[in-house]
């Protein structure tokens, strides 16, 4: 394949910029025109926010960030600082833009046991690493409601595995690769009744606390290719598990989870798993635990779990079922697991960049606990243990406890950090961002957002070297932040420059569906590596033509009609196509010949039940089409390609079931040339 | 997603050079024999079907580009291989290319070819001129 090798365009924010802030005065001038709460923000914008967010025409971001799209299904890229969107990423749902889920090359990927699922809730993009950075590779998010955890390929922004994750439900606390993408670990949010044969018991609501189970799983990942495999699950008791995040250096071998609903309420959670003063941090030494399965603690249990993999010579996906598990259970793992009491139903959890402090959100307390990395370590050498849980030994708060930040604001959620000895955490509830000292855990600084902030992401800021120079808030609420737009409004992102003392708003910008989390790196980890076009000779799809001489037409069996096409600016080969009779159903393979960058074709075809094709340079897509009546279709390429575009059209004729017509196919007249008609 | 370079983009470009009516690129010299080289010539036949005959006839014919019948003999063979290797600099910059861009209309696609084939197809384009 091959690579971009231009050279990249910086933005150069401070050149030049006269004119903008000149502009961007203007518009604050102008902005109590706009809804309540638009002064107050124009007031707090800084005068230099228009230059330190604006890119110049024809100049590149610094960073790529990757938005989840939560219940699109989808990923959105935007570039940083200036928020323009590059991309959407289909994962889990259909995209009729590119064919994605439609084709019958990528249908196979939104395979499941319950069969074809065209939806999901996407809710946490995580970067592959390397020694605990960001490295540009991939691209892991999960798929919260049929559980499923996705592998996007960098080099191409595209889908290229998913694989779906059995014994669980709600998988919300995934996915989080260790520091060298050892495993992608994927916790299940709501428990459900393990059948222990593959799926869930039909037994009665109210047997919750008997026999409800969670389970967090072990996708390996292929160090070299990023291929997933499913190694082993641990079954943990039925709480819901909600965030999880790694440890780096000192606690590296160590991942933790929040967990709330460790009353295992099955009705009205709202109330019913609110009741325990507190509940738990589960902290996993993942090395252990795979050493354990390797060495023959695991146990194994009949699965039903589909794998679905983009071959990237064919561009087909292929799915694969898996028909077996392997688990542990922490009772027979000593050592394993632990469980820390924390406040009130927890939701993020985030170790800072030297792996010492795991900062812990409980969002309905009324401070955020820090627990200590060196200090769990002694209280599992020292059994400083408060009682156990389904045989996982519980450590006493106090013994774990390295602060906790006092009367930090209402609902915290989620804490980034800027490498700088700052943790950033955001409010849910008081809608601010709030920056505290790891030193001593005093609040520093505190910033309003507009309105209601969940994620925040800092770019590596879930890494060992943050880039403490800006950070995103996504915003739950927007209200009357843009134009209205009917009942149904774009969620906000907001971007805060957090490189001096005090944070600075800067930037505004709309999102796609709803962002849960992100993750952002810089630009050149990722933009020089990026796939201009396939290359025809590496294209091995079945049914792929590489020159116009060997464009066909053919019946095969009775009713299956393959049409192997080409395209190239500006026509199709062939493009007049006889012989179709009611009752077949056509294939068309499409080809692009093109072997240029930012040249896709796209191909339609009238009264098609499915979506267009967009094939991409020297790739090969299928469009299944199946007529209804006798009659002639017209079928066009549908991205504008060249000046000649328009005419880049052919008819295909459709004859009664039995007609005589035979299958004839053409694409234009042609004069031999002189090498033809002297031999 | 128009890729025709207009007017206002070739305004931008830098002043062109003396034209030796060689084009563009990295060949600036070619050897040719006497006669025809078969064997060169059938390797560039294959290539020619696979990445230009989408556009391109041997006779004089128009498709999406001009048909190809006596290309040796209007233009020199380093132009005819620069246009083959580099034809979105040939078509910015280069008189003769400027003007077919401006009767063709379509971009002349970069099809990936390298200067050892771009000299098979040359030798395939002289053999189709030989049999004229």
């Amino acid at each position: 394949m091959e690579k971009l090798i231009t050279k990249f365009k910086k933005a150069a924010p401070k050149a030049a910029l006269l004119m903008a802030v000149a502009a961007g005065a203007a518009l604050q001038g102008c902005s109590k025109m706009g809804g309540d709460n638009a002064g107050a923000t124009a007031t707090a914008l800084s005068s230099d926010a228009a230059a330190a967010v604006y890119v110049a025409p024809g100049k590149h971001d610094e960073l790529y960030s990757f938005l989840s799209g939560g219940f699109n299904g989808q990923v959105s890229v935007y570039g940083l600082p200036s928020g323009r969107l590059l991309k959407i990423i289909p994962v889990f749902t259909q995209h009729g833009e590119n064919g994605y889920g439609y084709s019958e090359e990528s249908k196979a990927m939104l395979q499941t046991s319950h069969g074809f699922v065209p939806w999901d809730d996407l809710h946490h993009p995580k970067l592959s690493r390397s020694d605990g950075m960001t490295d540009g590779r991939w691209l892991f998010v999960n798929g919260n409601n049929t559980p499923r955890v996705a592998r996007i390929d960098l080099t191409t922004f595209e889908t290229v595995e998913i694989m779906e994750i059995p014994n669980s439900a709600g998988n919300h606390c995934s996915p989080y690769p260790t520091n060298n993408n050892e495993y992608v670990i994927a916790g299940t949010r709501f428990s459900v009744p393990l059948d222990m044969k593959g799926g869930t018991s039909d037994i009665a609501l109210d047997k919750y606390s008997e026999e409800f189970k969670g389970s967090i799983s072990f996708i390996k990942i292929d160090q070299e290719k990023g291929d997933m495999e499913l190694d082993f699950q641990i079954l943990v008791p039925g709480f819901d598990y909600d965030l999880a995040n790694g440890g780096k250096g000192p606690s590296e071998d160590w991942v933790y989870f929040t967990t709330y609903n460790t009353e295992k309420a099955g009705t009205l959670k709202e109330v019913g798993a609110s009741q325990n003063d507190k509940d738990f941090l589960a902290a996993i030494n993942w090395k252990l635990a795979a050493k354990y399965a390797k060495e023959g603690k695991a146990r194994e249990m009949p699965a039903n779990y589909y794998h679905n993999k983009m071959d990237k010579d064919t561009h087909m996906a292929k799915s694969t079922v898996k028909k077996k598990v392997r688990y542990l259970l922490p009772e027979e793992c000593p050592g394993m697991m632990y469980l820390l009491p924390a406040p009130k139903s927890p939701h993020g959890i985030d170790v800072d960049p030297t792996g010492e402090h795991m900062v812990v959100s409980g969002k309905l307390a009324s401070s955020i606990p820090v627990f200590s990395f060196s200090k769990m370590q002694d209280a599992i050498k020292n059994k400083a243990f408060d009682g156990e849980k389904n045989g996982i030994p519980v450590l006493k708060y106090e013994s774990v406890l390295a602060a906790e930040v006092k009367e930090p604001g209402l609902g915290p959620l989620h804490t980034e950090f800027d490498g700088k000895g700052n943790a950033y955490t955001s409010m849910f509830v008081s809608s601010e961002v709030v920056k505290w000292k790891l030193s001593d855990f005093t609040v520093v600084d505190r910033i309003p957002v507009y309105y209601s902030v969940g994620h925040l992401m800092i770019p590596g800021g879930d890494t060992k070297k943050p880039l403490g120079k800006y950070l995103v808030a996504m915003n739950k609420i927007t209200k009357d932040r843009y134009l209205p737009t009917g009942p149904e409004l774009a969620h906000s992102a907001q971007l805060i420059d957090i490189s001096g003392e005090k944070m600075k708003l800067l930037l505004d910008f709309p999102t796609v569906a709803e962002p849960h989390y992100a993750q952002a790196i810089v630009a050149d980890k990722i933009a020089p590596n990026s796939v201009k076009f396939h290359k025809l000779e590496d294209n091995k799809h079945p049914h792929a033509v590489k020159k116009e001489a060997d464009a066909s037409v053919t019946r095969e069996g009775k009713n299956t009609i393959r049409v192997k096409l080409t395209a190239i600016r500006s026509h199709m080969t062939p493009d007049n196509i006889e012989g179709v009779q009611l009752g077949d159903t056509v294939y068309f393979h499409v080809t692009n010949l093109e072997q240029d960058w930012d040249v896709p074709h796209g191909f339609a075809i009238m009264g098609a039940n499915n979506a267009e094709a967009l094939i991409m340079p020297g790739a090969t897509q299928t469009l299944k089409w199946v007529p209804k009546k006798a009659g002639v279709y017209p079928f066009y390429c549908t991205d504008f390609c060249s000046a000649l575009h328009q005419e880049m059209q052919g008819y295909i004729r459709v004859s009664p079931k039995g007609s005589n017509v035979p299958i004839i196919f053409s694409t234009g007249k042609k004069k031999t040339g002189p090498v033809a008609s002297s031999k | 997603m128009a890729e025709e370079p207009g007017l206002a983009h070739e305004a931008a470009t830098e002043a062109t050079e003396a034209d030796d009516g060689k084009g563009i690129g990295p060949v600036k010299s070619v050897e040719m024999g006497e006669g025809i080289d078969e064997a060169l010539a059938s390797e560039g036949k294959s290539l020619f079907e696979g990445k230009c005959s989408a556009c391109h006839q041997l006779s004089d014919q128009k498709v999406v580009g001009p048909g190809l019948a006596g290309v040796t003999e209007r233009r020199k063979p380093e132009w005819v291989m620069n246009m083959i290797i580099n034809p979105e600099e040939m078509t910015k910059k280069d008189p003769a290319a400027k003007k077919l861009l401006a009767e063709h209309l379509t971009q002349m696609t970069n099809q990936n070819v390298n200067e050892k084939d771009a000299r098979s197809i040359l030798e395939y384009l002289r053999q189709n001129d030989q049999a004229i």
